[in-house]
This record gives C-alpha cells, structure tokens and sequence, in this order.
C-alpha cells in the first residue's frame, strides 16, 4: 500500500438530519493517505450527503470530523482550499476554452502564474489535447471533458480529491484511461475519495465502504468483502447489501 | 486578489461570449434613451382641434389668429353642429373644440362680457386639460390686451365641458391602459412558459409519439389560461369602478366579448413565442422583456400617441394593446356601441387570425 | 417482415457539423428483445428519435411496423410506445393521474390493457397518490414504463431506461422486460451498461454514430478474435504498466480484480513465458487463466480496431 499511516479523513458518529430523516446516521471511518478509498451505496443510502459534509459544503448535525486535518464544523474554508471536486454534473465551463478554464481554476486555487503555465502545459501534453487547446470546452467529446475535468480538480495538488460518479455514461476505453490518471495522481499521494456504480471500478479501489439507509454497512478490503460475502465479484457483494435496502428514495 | 480577479475575468468571458446578454445589456439602454430622448414625449404638440366660428366677426377672427399662430395646435375650421361635434368626438378625430356663439362681437362691444366654449375629450384627462388651458390662456392673453388698448373691462369667458370625463379621473385613461397590459402579458408569459415547460421537461416528446392531434395540445394549453384571463378581467373592472371610481357608461357584454377576442390575441402571441424557444427561462425573457416595452410604449395609455414621430406612430399600429385601448375606452367611457368600434375590432381579428396561423403552421410536430 | 428496419440512416446537428449517425442499417425482427449499447454521445438517442419520428434523418429510410417514418409518422405515433431518457413524467401530477392522462392520450383506458401492465402496477400501485415528483428512480422507471405500454403497443423504444436507478431496480426491470416480450412485443433497448447487453436476445454495438457489430450476445463473445486471459498478481497497478511494456502482450485492459490480455501470438508457452518475466519482476501470487471474452472486452477490441 501506498504511504499508509497519515489519517487524512477521519469522522466519529457523523450524522446529517432533515428534520425527523436521517440521511447520514453516525457514520465513523477513516481514510488514509495515497489510498484510492470507494464510497459506494444505492441511490438514496446518504452518499450524497456525507460527501457534502466531508467535502465542507454541509453542517453535520452531529458528530465530528476531520478533513486533511481540519475540522468540518469551524475550518470549512480551510477544508475547501485542500482538496479538489469533480462530479458527473460539473466539470468545467462549457463556453470557455481549455486554456483559459486550466488558467481560472488554477487562479482560483491561488497558484501563480509560472505554477498556472507549467501546469497547463503538462496537462495539455499528458492528455494529449494539444490541437485541442484553444477550442470550448463544450465541443470535445465527453470522455475527454472528463479526463480534462479530473486534472483540473487536482490542478494544485490538493490531498484530498473527491470524485462523484466521475466515469457514468463513457466508453471503456476512456473508463480506463480515467482510471489510469487516478492511479498516477495516487501515486503521487493524493488520496482519492470516488463514488461509482461501476463494480469493476470498486476493484481497483483500495478500500470499499459501503453505506445502506445511511449507515456504513461495510468497510474492508474488496478482497475480504468477497470473502465475507462468499462472493465471487463486488457486483455479489453489492447485491447482497442492497437487496435489503428499505431506502430507495432518489 | 488574484483569485478574484481570476473570477472576474471568467465572468467577462461568459458575457462576451452570449450574444443574448449582449443585446439586452448594450441595445436596451441605446434603444430607451433614443425612444426617451426623441420620440416619447409629455408635451402636447400638434393636437388636432376643430374651431367652429359662428359668429364670423373681426372679435372671433382675432382669437382664432392667435389660436393659429400657437405651435400647439393644428386648426380645422369647420361649422359643425353639435350633433356634428358630438359624432367627432365619439369617432376620437378630435380632442378640442372651440366654439364661438353667434354674437359674440356684439356680446363683447355691447355687454364687454362674451362666452367661448371649449369642448374636450377628457377620457384622455391629461390631454384635455393641457389643451384647454393652452386654449384658455390665448383667451386671457386676448382679453388682457383688450383691455389694455381700451381701458374697459371686457370679460372673455371660456366656458370649459370635459366630456366623457366631467370630474377628470386619471383612472380612465389609465385602468384601460392597465387591463390591456395585465391581460396580454399574463396571457402571453403564461401560454409560452406552459409549452416551453412541456419541451423542457421531455413529456412533449411523448406526446408527440402519440395519436394525439399535436394542435389539440395548444388549445388544450390555452383554454385554461383564457378562462382565467376572463376572470382576472372581472376582478379589475370590478376594483376600478368600485374602488376607483372609474365610468361604465356602455355594454358590458360588448366589453366581454372584445376583451375575449384580445385574450386571443395575446394567447396567439405566446404560442408563436414558444415555437421560437425550447428554455423556460427564454420564454420568459421574450414574453416579458419583448412585450412589457412594446406594450408600455405604444398602447397610448402612458404617452400619447399623437405626439410621437410619425415612424413611431405607424410601429404602434402592429401593437395589438393599442386598438384594444381604444376599444376600451370606447366603451366605457364614452358608453359607444359596436357601430363606432368594428373597425378597430376588424383590426384585431386580422391580426388574431394571421398569429393563429403562423403559430400552428411553425408548431414544430417534430423535435428539430 | 421485420417489424423495425433501418437503411443508411445519417443524422447530423449543427448543419452537418457534428455527425451523430453515420450511415446505420439493421433490423429488429418481431418479439425479439434488441439492445443498442454504447456510451454517451454514441448516437443511441438520435437513432431512437428517428425510429419514434421525432427527428427527421439527413440520410436513409427507416420503417416501423411496415410504416415509413417521414411519410408515415401518425400512423407510427399511434402504434409504439416510447419512453424516452429521464423517465419524462408530469412531476406534479400522480401516479395514478399521470398513468389516466397517458391513457386518455392514447384513446383508450387504463381498464383496457390493465393486464399487460399489472405485474408492473401492482409494485407502484400502494403510492398511487404520491406526485411523480417524490418517487425513487425505482418507481419512476416503472411508471414511465406502465404509461409506455398502456396502449398495449405494437413496438416498445426504451431510451436508456436503467441509467440513474439502482442496482436492483436495474435488475428487477430487465426481468419485467422478458416477460413483456413473451407477450408479443418487440422491445428496443438503449443502454450504456455493457453487462445488460447479455440480458438482450440481440445486439448492436455503437460508439462514435457507427454500428460496429449486430448480432446476438454469444456470436459477438464467440468472434472475439483471439484467447482472452484473465491474470492477477500483487500490484495491479505496476501490473498494468509492466504488462504494457511486455512484447508478448498484444493487448491489456484493466477489468476490476484481473487484467485482461491477449497475446500478439497464440503460442503455448505464452502463458509460461509470462510468469517467468512476472517472476523476475519480483511479483507475488500470480494467477493467470483462460476466460470468456465479455461484451466489453469486445467493445473494446472494436473501438481500437
């Protein structure tokens, strides 16, 4: 493994209510540095909502945690400024060109203007892009727009980066390409925090949790998981801790 | 700081780069100070008055020299009888007129006292009493340079009749004016933003696969928002004459079945907006920022009309809330019938029936 | 006859910038389940669109049920049912009164077909009441499929109806789906997940506006051109790396707990010499065996064809 050792998420008793629901009931785990961590869960079972707590966009309701060492209630700012966040939804400025979103997020992450440069090309080279560079982002194609997002989000290094459902609705080849800048960037020490429904995605992860009705109901290795599950794929194993679900609100 | 300029600079991109925000954010502003600046006006210039001089004498004479040589005014000399006024003024060709009796001459020589009567059209207050005191004031300027030459003291007394509007309501020009704006803003914003949702959302597209007659769906839209337009009309003529007093001198079955055709209109005019769009939020912005402009401007109800440039007076002509206010104070006001309204009535079916049929030929039974 | 065909279908965007279905023909027989798979972006939508005449091809002819799909598009409109992506539902109506209105729509009653949709209703019926708005992704996937189907059509267009719902919920409805189809219905299914395509009777795999493969699941697996293997060892990742750089290796795609490769040729020792190389690289708890190719090892060999 990886620099294991350095906790870089920690939470005890962590909940999040809406009123008489609890979305997020006392869920208490750690994550480690340079790990490749998968948050998994049905639609509804309080993913969502913990990764807003975690990522300081969300007051817990109860509970602490602590995130690259700062703490979720008071250093929310601090929080934001060291890690990075990419999602299905929002990647990048669909009416800007890949030049000028590397140069805003890089701005807006405090990076210099060398940083900013040498950064952007590294990044043009890597993915390859350089006869894309200067088109809107909103004409290239998806897989790239999402390889191109996940650089962005760890464009300043941060020690936490958060990915939600980053590969749905790709091409393989680009899912594993994906995943090949997500090997490299943990090997550099970034920790990655990852949703995905992909099973075969959850293989590559160091380590799985699972939430149900927002609970943590399971938290190991994807090979202990089969073994505890007498399962032969993490697809069993997510069947088998679905299936029981009573939440499958959206 | 650098991050905030970073920021700054991101949001200039995006502004630049959306022609739509462009327009609103540099030709708005040129295009209402121009309208301001020029053409939209307060002042009564040109107002037509007809002056009916019976008594033919060299006293008349004098005043209606002076009535001519103001620039307020444009003259038409007529003898006209007051059935003739009358029907003048119903047919809203005149604002003013003047008219000296018989023996105003000799009143004046021979009792230094004579009567003029001035006649306006009130249901246009503002216009009425800015041309009647224009008119008075040549009259006391005259009766003062009389008495100057001759140390007697002549009285020239202008007798004014406000018709339509005898206590000088400012309601009645404007709640017309009100209820035409209401009536087709909310009927436009309301059918457009109710198709456009239907795109939006995606159940259209299952309604076009279907055997549903894709026509039946706008008026299946439509009907709703009719029956409440007809229901907000009555609320509105019920707080004007009620709670503001406002006249209700003519048919309020004629006035129903005119605003019903206007709701028509207004309607049609939301459904061709919503063929040009598939976002709500660009729904909104035609059906709104298009029309409220448009229909402020050029309905008559806050600037008059007549006193804009003649380009300007002819673009009011395709505004639809223009005949409308017309109509309406037709017959509220002035208590007329279908007889004096139909043309202004032709006017608006023709253009109910070509919107109907440009909106339902460019319906779009299709997705692109 | 077939009950969907499609001849040379072209549709572009953007006038012809963008071409979104480049030169696409197959057909769908009667009764039979058939599923487009491919990723976002792929063409799936526009095709679907096309067939349900909602959009006009640039190129081609296609017909549904005998029907042209420009000349002929009410008669089609009256005959399939469509569901396209993100279940469109009226949020503020009911389930109920969302499932009335289609009926009405469709001149018929929910009494009418009640059948064909019962195993399906009975599952959403105790929510009747709530708005379309508040339902899981579950419920919503089955009440966009009870308004489909409630005119009992001829042919079915399911526009990616599994994306955004649950495991399970995914599960349970590709087992609604077989038991519609036993009833007659010919079922066209879109999906980007490639471990549905097996549920299906008949394939197409699309990427980039093309077909690049029809047939049925098992005659795509048995095509695969070469012996797949599966290996792991201790570091998947340096694993990867080292695989690539190897000249036995052909091809290598991570798959979860084991890469799959092929070999540039199909010698036997190929396996022995490789677990030599991995020995002297200081990998631990090799195990390498044959393995079925999935649809998406086929995918993959065809996207980089």
């Amino acid at each position: 493994m990886r620099n294991m050792g350095e906790v870089v998420i920690k939470t005890d008793k962590l909940t999040k209510r809406f009123g008489d629901f609890i979305a997020t009931n006392e869920i208490t785990f750690e994550v480690y540095a340079g790990e490749i961590f998968g948050f998994l869960g049905a639609n509804g079972a309080g993913k969502t909502t913990a990764m807003r707590m975690l990522c300081g966009l969300s007051i817990p309701s109860s509970g602490s945690a602590t995130i690259a060492g700062f703490d979720v209630y008071k250093q929310t700012e601090q929080i934001k400024k060291n890690i990075g966040y990419m999602s299905q939804k929002f990647s990048l400025y669909e009416d800007l060109t890949i030049i000028e979103n590397i140069k805003f997020f890089g701005g807006i992450y405090g990076l210099s203007d060398k940083q900013i440069n040498e950064k952007s090309d590294n990044l043009i080279e890597t993915l390859d892009l350089k006869n894309e560079a200067k088109k809107l982002v909103g004409s290239l194609p998806l897989g790239w727009k999402q390889k191109l997002a996940f650089s962005v989000a760890i464009l300043h290094e941060p020690k936490i980066v958060f990915l939600d459902e980053p590969t749905g609705g790709v091409d393989p080849v680009t899912r594993r390409q994906f995943w090949d800048l997500i090997y490299a960037a943990s090997d550099r020490g970034i920790t990655i925090f990852v949703t995905t429904h992909y099973m075969d995605e959850a293989e590559y992860c160091n380590r799985i949790s699972m939430m149900v009705d927002g609970l943590v109901k399971a938290l190991d290795t994807p090979t202990n998981l089969k073994k505890q599950f007498n399962a032969s794929s993490m697809d069993e194993v997510f069947f088998e801790l679905a299936r029981g679900a009573t939440r499958k609100a959206d | 700081m650098k991050q905030f300029i970073s920021f700054v600079k991101k949001e200039f991109y995006h502004v630049f780069r959306d022609s739509k925000t462009l327009l609103m954010l540099f030709g708005l502003p040129i295009v209402m100070i121009t309208l301001f600046g020029f053409a939209l006006t307060n002042e009564i210039k040109n107002s037509k008055i007809v002056v009916c001089d019976y008594a033919k004498d060299m006293a008349s004479q004098r005043i209606i020299n002076q009535l001519e040589a103001s620039t307020n005014f444009e003259i038409e000399k007529a003898l006209l009888s007051h059935h003739e006024i009358d029907a003048a003024f119903k047919s809203g060709k005149i604002k003013l007129a003047v008219v000296f009796p018989t023996n105003f001459n000799n009143d004046l020589m021979h009792l230094n006292k004579a009567q003029i009567q001035i006649i306006a059209d009130a249901s246009d207050p503002n216009t009425a009493s800015t041309l009647s005191s224009y008119v008075t004031s040549i009259i006391n300027n005259h009766q003062m340079e009389l008495m100057q030459n001759n140390s007697v003291p002549y009285q020239i007394i202008p007798e004014t009749r406000m018709l339509y509007n005898p206590e000088l309501k400012g309601s009645t020009n404007f709640v017309p004016g009100v209820m035409a704006l209401v009536l087709m803003l909310v009927c436009v914003l309301m059918t457009s933003v109710s198709i456009v949702r239907e795109k939006e959302k995606g159940t259209m597209e299952i309604l076009l696969v279907s055997p549903f007659n894709p026509f039946l769906v706008i008026i299946a839209k439509a009907l709703p928002y009719f029956v409440l337009s007809l229901l907000n009309l009555t609320i509105i003529l019920i707080m004007s004459v009620y709670a503001l007093g406002m006249p209700f001198n003519g048919s309020v079955l004629l006035l129903f079945a005119e605003s019903s055709l206007f709701i028509i209109t207004a309607l049609a005019v939301g459904l061709l907006i919503s063929n040009s769009t598939d976002s709500q939020q660009s729904a909104m912005l035609l059906s709104l920022m298009g029309m409220l402009i448009p229909i402020m401007m050029f309905t008559g109800f806050l600037f008059p009309l007549e006193n804009m440039p003649m380009p300007l007076q002819v673009i009011a002509n395709i505004v639809p809330s223009k005949w409308f206010y017309i109509i309406v104070k037709s017959i509220m006001i002035k208590g007329l019938g279908f007889s004096a309204i139909w043309k202004e009535t032709l006017i608006l079916v023709g253009m109910t029936t070509f919107l109907l049929i440009m909106s339902f030929r460019k319906f779009k039974i299709r997705l692109a | 006859m077939a009950d969907v065909v499609l001849n040379n279908i072209i549709k572009t965007y953007n006038k012809g910038a963008t071409v979104a279905v480049d030169d696409v023909s197959f057909s769908v027989e009667k009764g039979e389940l058939f599923g487009l798979i491919g990723p976002d972006g792929a063409g799936k939508t526009s095709i679907f669109r096309v067939l349900t005449t909602l959009l006009l091809p640039d190129g081609g002819t296609a017909s549904v049920n005998g029907y042209d799909v420009v000349k002929d598009y009410k008669s089609i409109r009256k005959h399939v049912g469509y569901m396209p992506g993100k279940f469109s539902l009226y949020q503020d109506l009911t389930i109920e009164e969302n499932l009335n209105f289609f009926a009405t729509v469709f001149n018929t009653t929910v009494e009418a077909n009640y059948d064909l949709i019962k195993e399906i209703y009975v599952q959403i019926e105790p929510f009747k009441k709530r708005r379309a708005g508040k339902l899981s992704g579950g419920m919503k996937q089955k009440l966009a499929l009870c308004c489909a189907l409630i005119h009992r059509p001829t042919v079915l267009f399911l526009d990616e109806p599994t994306t955004g719902v649950d495991t399970v919920s995914r599960k349970e409805f590709w087992e609604m789906l077989k038991r519609l189809k036993q009833q007659g219905i010919t079922i066209l299914v879109s999906t980007p997940y490639m471990d549905e395509a097996t549920l299906c009777e008949r394939i197409a795999l699309i990427q980039g506006g093309k077909i690049m493969s029809i047939d049925t699941p098992e005659t795509i697996v048995k095509q695969y051109p070469k012996n797949l293997f599966a290996i792991k060892a201790s570091q998947m990742s340096n694993l990867l790396t080292d695989l690539r750089i190897n000249t036995l290796i052909e091809s290598c795609n991570s798959f979860g707990e084991y890469h799959h490769i092929t070999f540039k040729s199909e010698a036997e020792k190929n396996n022995a010499d490789l677990v030599a190389y991995l020995n002297g690289k200081q990998y631990q708890g090799i195990d390498i065996k044959q393995i079925t190719p999935t649809i998406e090892d086929c995918f993959i060999k065809l996207m980089n064809a």
